[in-house]
């Protein structure tokens, strides 16, 4: 396929993660880039890109799973909405996780209606072939995915479809990445931005962060060149004490990003305050569909009121979504949590860092226990 | 969720391009990229076209790192 092997040619990235090797030296303290994106999150342990890099340059995970960083709260009502008889669309990774008390597909089992879909065009044909159902599409997910939601709400008005409807849960990332660049805990010297979130917003909607907190940010590809080069800017700009916004992934990012997606929506939705998993509720970071559309505001329209007892699983998900500490630093890592049995949101998505590195860490987690075994 | 893979446009009808994902045909919306050509290598997300992939900035960058 095109635009694959170039970007993962091994002389090519040696010759990069040399530059980065040479680059950190000149820094003489320890970096922490943070990605946030569950995409860049799989790549950069898949393809083996930690190991290329040298001690004092660490890479931290972030909040890049939508489904993760939805709140129990946010199940939990589309539980409710499930035992009142509506039909529930929604993408697959949401069906296991956790609310506090159930799960989707529990629900499902249970004779609830749950079907999983793979657009949100086949949630509106859904509604359009079942005029009697009630149908709701859960809409989780961030910038890439809610101009598809929004796609969905101005078509099924225009055709005048009455029985679809959205559970909107979108969050924005960049409101996030300020709140994390301000948390003093976590410490971020520069950012790995979310590849397919700027497709859409364009990499000039990060330039705040390099402007007012002086944080360096890189939009980057997924491929190993691409993420190993988006690391050698960030640090270039490091060691040079600069802070800007650098775009590596202009391929397929624009500085302003797909206008059409972002006019759609902001025709059916407006910022508003959100919760998310961990990190509170952030303002102006959640996505609430505007008045003119609030026929398909499933919460305008049958409102259903929750309440979310706290559960204490031992999960530490939320402190995993602020990078403040490596899935293999629960407790709960492995054993009993894993992706067959998830206790948490992170193991559930094949997003979340927890799945990520169930899927390429384990080896090295056993190895590392073996390893300090051998030597006790 | 997102492919990060790009993928090749093989035909249009309207709003919708046929797309071909490990020797299946995809259906795709093209009503967030309605400028796409059949031929253009495109990235898709949750059943939509999103972007386009610009082969002269890829070969930009090849230029910039073979120097
Ligand atoms: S390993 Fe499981 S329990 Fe621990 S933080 Fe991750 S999802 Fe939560």
């Amino acid at each position: 396929m095109k635009y694959i092997s170039e970007f993962r040619e091994q002389r090519l990235t040696e010759r990069i993660a040399k530059r980065i090797v040479d680059i950190a030296k000149r820094i003489d303290r320890e970096v922490k880039l943070m990605q946030v994106c569950g995409t860049h999150g799989m790549a950069i342990l898949r393809y083996g890109i930690v190991d290329l890099l040298p001690p004092n340059v660490k890479i931290i995970s972030g909040p890049g799973c939508p489904v993760c960083v939805t709140p129990d709260n946010y199940i939990d009502k589309a539980i409710a909405y499930i035992r009142q008889g509506f039909l529930i669309t929604t993408f697959g990774d949401m069906v296991r996780v956790p609310g506090s008390e159930s799960t989707l597909l529990q629900e499902k089992s249970k004779g609830g209606k749950v079907k999983v879909v793979y657009s949100t065009m086949e949630a509106l044909n859904l509604a359009r072939s079942l005029p009697e159902e009630r149908v709701i599409f859960l809409g989780i997910g961030f910038e890439t995915t809610a101009p598809t939601i929004a796609a969905s709400i101005s078509m099924a008005k225009e055709e005048g479809i009455n029985n679809y409807m959205i559970l909107s849960g979108h969050k924005l990332i960049p409101p996030a990445m300020r709140a994390l660049v301000e948390d003093e805990e976590i410490a971020i010297d520069g950012f790995i931005c979310p590849g397919h979130v700027s497709v859409i917003t364009g990499s000039r909607v990060y330039e705040f962060i390099a402007r007012d907190y002086h944080v360096p940010c890189v939009v980057t590809g997924f491929e190993p060149v691409d993420i190993l080069l988006g690391i050698s800017f960030l640090l270039l700009q490091i060691q040079k004490n600069e802070a800007r916004v650098e775009n590596e992934y202009g391929r397929v990012v624009s500085s302003d990003g797909n206008l059409i997606a972002k006019s759609i929506m902001n025709k059916v939705f407006i910022p508003g305050p959100s919760e998310w998993r961990g990190m509170g509720v952030i303002e102006n970071s959640g996505l609430v569909i505007r008045k003119e559309y609030s026929a398909y505001d499933v919460e305008t329209r049958y409102p259903v009121e929750v309440t979310s007892p706290k559960v204490d699983r031992g999960c530490r998900c939320g402190d995993v979504l602020r990078g403040l500490i490596e899935p293999p630093d629960c407790p709960l890592f492995n054993d009993p949590c894993n992706p067959s049995h998830p206790v948490g949101p992170c193991m559930v998505s094949v997003e979340g860092t927890c799945n990520i590195y169930y899927r390429f860490w384990s080896g090295r987690v056993n190895r590392k226990i073996k390893i300090s075994g051998k030597t006790d | 969720m997102c492919l990060a893979i790009p993928v090749k446009l093989t035909s249009i009808e309207g709003n919708i391009g046929w797309v071909e994902i490990g020797g299946i045909k995809r259906k795709v919306s093209l009503v967030l990229l309605p400028d796409a050509q059949v031929g253009d290598y495109i990235l898709i997300h949750a059943g939509f076209a999103i972007s386009k992939v610009e082969e002269k900035e890829a070969q930009e960058l090849f230029d910039l790192l073979n120097i």
